[in-house]
């Protein structure tokens, strides 16, 4: 029975979703239930997290026909790690979305499709087979159509459009790529082709299939010359789904990126070096594309597009150290990126907007939601000691020893405009002189609301910032985590005995 | 039959991305399930095409007896055909829904998304 | 809209038989070509070709219920078929069970099969609101 425990998060997320289906009409019950839901499902999570930690990494045979032939579920460390960080961020995004989303929308199904969306994350995190990856990749992107054009607003659904289609081409190269590895090797799980990648003969080929990954999961992830449709979509849909997709949709790519390219495509210079430039250009482009945004939810997207370059140059340098690095910036992002995005809503509910040359004031007027506020915004900035900091130590000291000094500059001016950019967005919204707005009829603003609706809106951000204080303030742990899968990751032979059984 | 089949893929993949990139959103469409339909025949061309038995092994013997077609490609593109079945029903009603609000086709009109607000 | 009577006439015969044939084909999918969502197809063009006819009105009220509730009846039923081996033997999930004698005409019966009654209704369910969906907009 313990072997099947990797896949109680997936079992306990169709179950809601299930459940929840069949209560399509009862919207006050679908709160209470996906809030309740949740709540078991961090506590899921955080068992599986702590069975693999003492247990080191675990698998199980769907339908019992034995790996490779059969769908893998593998649970090492950073699969286990991402599950625990989907159930928190997917616990503060359902209290939020029971507070935020309007009652219209919730009208069509939005919490069943949100476990949905959960479940499509989990599975993702949670199997070791390519094609398996590619199904659950689907569930994810079907589940964010209908959560991104729930309302059907014309901004969300032109921004639904651009979105449709960039992630349509990027899942069918994904399947393209997913076609040629299986003519290669003729097997389709990850450990399995580690294996029989190494052998082929023609590298050529294989640095073809593997920049066919690239493009699929790069398209996914936001990385530079391929992130145009995340900054036109972002800002559309409701706060508490830009959360969830701003938190974690973009580090699916992310996490696909670390795995195929730490397990399957295993050292290649080209690739790396690839990765190297990639990283460096979406570090400086989606800065600069930062710095000249209005409205505070695309100054995120672009932040999200800036920062996936940390993980991407991390992944580049390929050092252990560097991943090590990469998985820390990881897990202090899907925090933190969630965060800020519940952030905009809150303050588009104080004032009305989100445009930050009408906003400001709102430090004289909320002093305490300010300096809660406050906490999210700077350690995304990563001034010592909140969470973004620690992980660039490692990046950079990875960058010196390896001797990638651009990587090294790239990263200090990517950290430099984002102190700019939370610096300004600070001064802007939050220290200028408030002007006084049109006041809108019919707008829920926070100061009209009861109390348990502030707390909707309050308390899971302030859930995510004492998360992010303990990423920073217990740094140690995060970084002995890290370690470890890194050190998992660098050397997959323990990954590749567990799911082929080689280990007697 | 492979040099038919892979200029027909090569085909499918062009057309798919050459109608992607017309601005219509109707053309778009077309374009991406030309290209599903031209991933899911290259899924079918990579995994080997064998003039095949069905991949069943007789109750009385343990292996193969003679040349079989792989299964596994075939369980791929059925999994494919029902995901872009999916895909390609919701693309239809967004773009439906998207030219009753927005009213036009034109995809170079929809850029209400990249106003300064 | 006007249709013929022709079509009008037969589609009310062939709704049955469409939807006889879709067991037909849903329940010889382990062994033979066929399967749930063959099947779940057959039955939805069976109604499709119905509301064609009839109008989409008259399809509605044989349905009884509105189709999208279909869907979440055959997750479960798919779901708890993939649960089984996991609760009842401590087998990986999705584990095939099987009984031992063959019941007539439908042969081994195993949790195959209730995993493909599932997707049946989930396509059925799905394709039947899809097109509902786009004909009513239309």
């Amino acid at each position: 029975m313990t072997q099947q425990i990797i896949l109680y998060p997936l079992f306990l997320q169709i179950a809601i979703g299930v459940i929840l289906l069949f209560a399509w009409y009862r919207i006050g019950f679908q709160k209470i239930f996906s809030i309740f839901g949740s709540i078991l499902s961090v506590g899921l999570a955080g068992w599986l997290f702590y069975y693999i930690w003492t247990s080191g990494t675990q698998t199980i045979q769907a339908g019992n026909w034995e790996a490779p032939f059969g769908i893998t579920f593998v649970a090492d460390t950073l699969s286990a790690t991402l599950v625990l960080l989907t159930a928190i961020s997917g616990l503060a995004v359902s209290v939020f979305s029971a507070g935020s989303v309007l009652r219209d929308r919730l009208r069509f199904g939005y919490f069943p499709i949100f476990h949905f969306l959960l479940l499509g994350l989990n599975g993702a995190f949670l199997t070791g087979d390519i094609f398996n990856l590619y199904v659950w990749f689907e569930i994810i992107i079907i589940s964010s159509f209908v959560l991104i054009t729930i309302g059907g607003e014309k901004a969300q659904l032109e921004g639904a459009v651009k979105y449709f289609t960039l992630n349509i081409l990027a899942s069918m190269i994904f399947l393209t790529a997913i076609a040629v590895l299986y003519g290669l090797t003729g097997s389709l799980n990850m450990a399995d082709l580690a294996g029989k990648i190494a052998e082929i003969e023609n590298r050529g080929l294989v640095e073809i299939t593997g920049i066919l990954f690239l493009i699929g999961f790069g398209i996914k992830a936001g990385v530079f010359p391929l992130y145009f449709w995340l900054p036109a979509s972002y800002h559309t849909p409701p706060f508490a789904v830009s959360a969830i997709f701003g938190g974690l949709l973009t580090k699916v790519g992310v996490y696909a990126l670390l795995r195929v390219f730490t397990l399957i495509f295993v050292g290649d210079p080209f690739l790396d070096k690839i990765l190297m430039v990639i990283a460096i250009l979406t570090l400086v482009s989606g800065g600069i594309g930062a710095l000249v945004q209005n409205n505070i939810r695309k100054v995120f997207s672009y932040l999200i597009i800036c920062h996936i370059g940390y993980m991407i140059a991390g992944l580049g340098m390929f050092t252990e150290v560097a991943i090590a690095g990469a998985v820390f910036y990881l897990i202090h992002d899907i925090i933190v990126k969630t965060n800020l995005f519940m952030l905009s809503g809150v303050v588009y509910r104080l004032k009305g907007t989100n445009s930050m040359r009408d906003l400001g004031g709102i430090y004289a007027k909320w002093p305490r939601i300010s300096l809660l506020l406050f906490i999210p915004l700077f350690s995304l900035v990563g001034i010592p000691p909140l969470s973004g900091f620690w992980p660039k130590i490692n990046l950079i000291k990875a960058g010196f020893s390896g001797g990638s000094y651009i990587t090294v500059g790239a990263i200090i001016f990517a950290s430099f405009i984002t102190l700019v950019i939370i610096a300004k967005l600070w001064a802007e919204v939050f220290w200028k002189d408030g002007k006084e707005l049109p006041f809108r009829k019919n707008f829920g603003y926070f100061s009209k609301m009861k109390t348990y609706k502030r707390l909707q809106f309050l308390a899971p951000v302030a859930l995510l910032s004492i998360i992010s204080l303990y990423i920073g303030f217990g740094a140690e742990h995060i970084q002995e985590l890290s370690a470890r899968i890194a050190d998992e990751l660098m050397n997959n032979q323990g990954y590749i005995d567990t799911v082929l059984n080689l280990k007697k | 039959m492979e040099i038919l089949l892979a200029i027909m893929i090569g085909v499918l993949y062009a057309a798919g991305i050459y109608m992607m990139l017309r601005r219509s959103l109707v053309k778009l469409i077309i374009g991406i399930i030309l290209l599903g339909n031209g991933a899911n025949l290259l899924i079918f061309f990579l995994g080997r095409i064998t003039k095949g038995a069905p991949p069943i092994i007789p109750g009385d013997a343990k292996v193969f007896s003679e040349a079989f077609a792989d299964p596994v490609p075939q369980a791929l593109i059925l999994t494919a055909i029902v995901i872009s079945f999916g895909l390609q029903s919701f693309a239809i009603v967004l773009v439906k829904r998207a030219h009753t609000v927005v009213r036009t086709d034109d995809l170079d009109e929809m850029n209400a998304t990249d106003e300064d607000s | 809209m006007r249709t013929t009577i022709i079509l009008k006439t037969a589609s009310n015969y062939l709704l049955p038989v469409l939807l006889l044939f879709s067991i037909f084909i849903l329940l010889r999918g382990h062994y033979l070509p066929g399967g749930g969502f063959v099947g779940g197809l057959i039955a939805s063009i069976a109604f499709i070709l119905h509301s064609f006819a009839n109008g989409l009105k008259k399809t509605k009220d044989i349905l009884l219920m509105h189709p999208g509730f279909l869907i979440p009846f055959g997750l479960s039923i798919s779901f708890l078929s993939g649960l089984a081996p996991v609760a009842l033997f401590d087998l990986p999930f999705m584990t095939g069970l099987w009984s031992h004698d063959p019941v007539a005409i439908l042969g081994n019966i195993g949790s195959a099969l209730f995993f493909d009654i599932g997707v049946y209704f989930v396509v059925v369910g799905v394709t039947l609101t899809i097109i509902f969906t786009i004909s009513e907009s239309a």
